[in-house]
């Protein structure tokens, strides 16, 4: 602080309090309505939770909704930890392997796999939809969790952390390691993986939110309930045609579904700080 | 950046190390990528039977098309919006948590986390706030005296989608904020204290000048957040209604080929769309390059 002003410090404090406050109260009115029965949330929400909690958390996780099509909620959940976790494991390793290969050999084509690597930054699935559906269900991978997960699993920022990375990696090292007679693998499984122990986990924690939160892509590969994630599958049950949506367990999937990703962030949060910045260098 | 002086030598090695990302990358990138580029100059019949090619013809349909065009300036409307409204809000937020410097991270706590919300899941959040019949937001607006319905009036639910899109983007906004103004050095702001500038002299003259590669940094990330990311907000909530009110140009996009099963008209949106994102990724790199100058 640079001078002493009390009714400034005091108002920062108020519009941060504030700000915190709103950013949290939909977040706590989804909760209180989570605890309460459908009556009650359609008569008007009340501001304080209610006693409904169990019931309504191991209904959608036990049976789901099953007037609006959903499967249970618990299904919904492994299969978006599937997807998540697969995303984020499969882009990490491809892109180490990647940016190993480019940065410690010379090799022909290295420019070019280097150039085919970076399109992908521009070529979001937004803008291929409908082409990139119809490869997946030309290779038979609707309904799957290979299609689910293999087709985002190319990734041009993972490489470009790593590259950078191992770029500041001493040569020394490399050196050390080639008169101690390691090979390439032996050298990149001792040597730079330990190294980089902290960039994977701040690339884990920015790719599993990414990965979780997914929504288009699986509402195009899945049709089969037995494969809907939750993010997708709360959707379903909010617009679920003409009967009255039943606010009360909707509001249970919702919680559910921002719960992982949001104790990731927290748990992690100076992980996930430094993650959203390298990842944006 | 200098190559490596020390590499290894290996005959198939590096191949069998990259080889996974360029198959994944060939795969599902370019060849998807350059068949929306084909299928953009086609034209076929409603049963997929006949397909002719007609040049140019699909975008200059598009590009005279009242929908399109109305879809265009719904989607520049709307990522300004968010841009302002997210970034706006995360400006104050940072410039506040950054004078209490001791309890910043206990607020960057607070302030974070809804980063980690699913655009769709957020959408749905809010639409219950602002659900006419029974949401706590309708309802305090009906007692000022405000008719709030999103699913008849397109700039209520307009408003809506920038709520629920905006929200989560705050967060991000306020990570980078909040890191720019701690890179500020401190002898700069206690100088002009001496110099009797007051706090909001201060932000004016100095912060937020030394704040504006960080500031159009995150203009070009909210507006590809904005153009990209927010097509579960609209599907999840208004679907692009009432009428085209918030059908914004991914959503268009998606519904002109799964429902309306016109594949010409979609791919050539596409590739609109790609031409967008190559000059959006064009600008971010020039001004990241930028920033590390600074």
């Amino acid at each position: 602080m640079v001078e002493n002003r009390p009714l400034l410090t005091f108002v920062q404090h108020a519009v941060l309090i504030l700000g915190a406050a709103l950013f949290v109260f939909p977040i706590y009115l989804a909760f209180v309505a989570s605890t309460h029965d459908q009556v009650t949330v359609a008569r008007g929400i009340p501001l304080l939770p209610g006693g409904e909690f169990w019931n309504n958390y191991s209904q959608v996780l036990g049976e789901g909704i099953s007037t609006a099509g959903a499967p249970p909620l618990s299904l919904m959940l492994f299969n978006s930890m599937v997807m998540a976790l697969s995303i984020t494991l499969g882009k990490i390793a491809i892109s180490l392997l990647s940016a190993f290969a480019i940065v410690y050999f010379r090799f022909p084509f290295r420019i070019l796999a280097f150039w085919t690597i970076f399109i992908t930054l521009m070529l979001p699935v937004e803008v291929r939809i409908l082409p990139t559906f119809e490869v997946v269900a030309s290779l038979g991978m609707l309904n799957s969790y290979a299609g689910l997960s293999i087709p985002l699993i190319a990734s041009a920022t993972a490489t470009f952390l790593f590259r950078q990375f191992f770029m500041t990696v001493p040569d020394e090292l490399t050196e050390a390691a080639r008169i101690d007679g390691a090979g390439p693998m032996r050298f990149f499984k001792d040597i730079l993986l330990p190294l980089s122990r902290t960039n994977l986990a701040a690339l884990f924690v920015i790719l599993f939110i990414y990965g979780w939160n997914q929504y288009l892509w699986p509402l195009l590969v899945t049709t089969d309930e037995s494969y809907y994630t939750i993010v997708m599958g709360i959707q379903r049950m909010a617009n679920a045609g003409e009967e009255t949506p039943q606010w009360h367990l909707i509001m249970s999937t919702a919680i559910l579904a921002l719960l992982p990703p949001v104790a990731v962030i927290i748990g992690m949060q100076s992980l996930f700080v430094r993650g959203l910045v390298e990842v944006e260098k | 950046m200098r190559p490596k002086r020390v590499t290894f030598r290996h005959r198939w090695l590096p191949y069998a190390l990259i080889a996974p990302q360029i198959v994944i990358t060939i795969v599902f990138f370019l060849w998807p990528a350059s068949q929306a580029i084909y299928q953009s100059v086609l034209r076929q019949d409603a049963f997929g039977l006949r397909t002719e090619f007609v040049g140019m013809a699909n975008f200059g349909r598009l590009f005279s098309d009242p929908l399109y065009l109305e879809s265009f300036w719904t989607t520049i409307a709307f990522s300004a919006l968010v841009a302002s409204l997210s970034m706006g809000i995360a400006l104050i937020l940072a410039v506040m948590a950054d004078r209490v410097i001791r309890t910043a991270t206990a607020y960057r706590t607070l302030l974070i986390w809804p980063y980690a919300v699913a655009p769709a899941v957020a959408g749905v959040l809010w639409w219950f706030l602002f659900n006419p019949t029974i949401g706590i937001a309708a309802y305090a607006m009906d007692a000022l005296g405000y008719d709030w319905n999103h699913y008849v009036k397109g700039s209520d639910a307009m408003a809506l989608i920038v709520i629920a899109s905006a929200w989560r983007q705050v967060s991000y906004n306020f990570l980078f904020f909040l890191a720019g103004l701690q890179a500020i050095p401190r002898s700069l702001t206690e100088a002009a204290a001496i110099d009797s500038a007051g706090p909001l002299r201060r932000f004016w003259t100095i912060q937020l000048p030394l704040l504006s590669p960080t500031v159009f940094f995150l203009i070009v990330v909210n507006v590809v957040y904005a153009f990209f990311e927010t097509f579960g907000v609209v599907h999840a909530t208004t679907s692009g209604g009432p009428g085209q009110a918030t059908n914004i140009l991914v959503y268009k996009v998606w519904r002109d080929a799964f429902e309306g099963l016109n594949l010409g008209s979609s791919a050539a949106q596409s590739v609109i769309l790609m031409v967008i994102v190559i000059a959006l990724t064009a600008i971010q790199f020039r001004y990241i390059e930028r920033r590390v100058e600074y």
